[in-house]
């Protein structure tokens, strides 16, 4: 593990950190963006660029497009509203960074065994023929999901349209 | 070279629990539910990168790519659909507050 790693590691937990603990659910959306796109960078240092083309597309582009998105159809607070609602969620949210501490600390001295089994280094294969060949039962599980989903979204906005 | 593989495991894990952690708290603190959302969000990153970094560990790096594409579209479904549930939610109630939901019915 080089220091880069633990830099980008570090900045993935502070931009998960700040993704929950900030008020605004807008700000809260590009910290989750940021998240996405510190774990892209981590995916390609891991041998994985398939995966991290993936997650930069999908995750950082198109689920903060459809938050964004969602975030703006809905009415703001008001003043009033937004300064009852901080001193409530100061109070429910401080536990985190506690909790997060402890449970760094508890993880840092727990003694986990370096002696464990690791299973035979495989052949190297391109994603490629796993995905075609091994894994052809996943992609009709895709194509399934996603027309689900498209069902499921045309049903939503017909009757939100009805409406 | 296995136990230098562990200890890569170990490092990574130590900071993907952290995040698992945020997103659990988030969906079970808030009473937003697209902050909910944004919990589930984090967790399924969490899974995701772990699942890479197992691959990477074991040498099962194409494998690993694969699970994970799969665990993405189906995020992105999941994500889509329930964001136009929250906001189907919204219109009819006119809040995102999970403790407004009384209307539902059973």
């Amino acid at each position: 593990m080089t220091l880069a790693d633990i830099i980008l590691l570090t900045a993935m937990v502070v931009a998960s950190l700040w993704t929950v603990m900030t008020r605004s659910l807008l700000k809260s959306t590009i910290g989750l963006a940021f998240t996405s796109a510190i774990i892209t960078i981590l995916m390609f240092r891991l041998n994985s660029p398939l995966a991290a083309v993936f997650e930069l597309s999908v995750c950082t582009g198109l689920i903060t497009a459809v938050f964004v998105s969602t975030i703006s159809l809905v009415k703001p607070l008001t003043h009033k509203e937004i300064v009852k609602l901080s001193k409530d969620r100061i109070k429910r949210f401080w536990y985190l960074p506690v909790i997060m501490v402890v449970a760094g600390l508890m993880l840092a001295f727990f003694n986990i065994p370096a002696d464990l089994k690791m299973p035979a280094k495989a052949m190297e294969s391109d994603v490629r023929n796993v995905l075609w060949n091994s894994r052809q039962i996943d992609i009709f599980g895709q194509i399934v999901v996603l027309l689900a989903g498209v069902f499921g979204i045309v049903l939503l906005f017909k009757e939100i349209k009805k409406r | 070279m296995m136990g230098a593989n562990w200890h890569l495991f170990t490092g990574f894990a130590f900071f993907i629990i952290m995040v698992l952690i945020a997103g659990l708290y988030c969906i079970l603190v808030t009473r937003n539910l697209m902050r909910v959302l944004i919990g589930l969000e984090l967790l399924t990153k969490a899974v995701t990168l772990l699942i890479i970094v197992a691959g990477y560990v074991t040498g099962y790096v194409a494998l690993a790519q694969s699970l994970v594409i799969t665990l993405i579209i189906i995020e992105v479904v999941v994500m889509a659909v329930t964001a136009g549930i929250i906001l189907s939610i919204y219109r009819h109630n006119a809040s995102l507050a999970a403790a407004n939901l009384r209307s539902l019915k059973g």
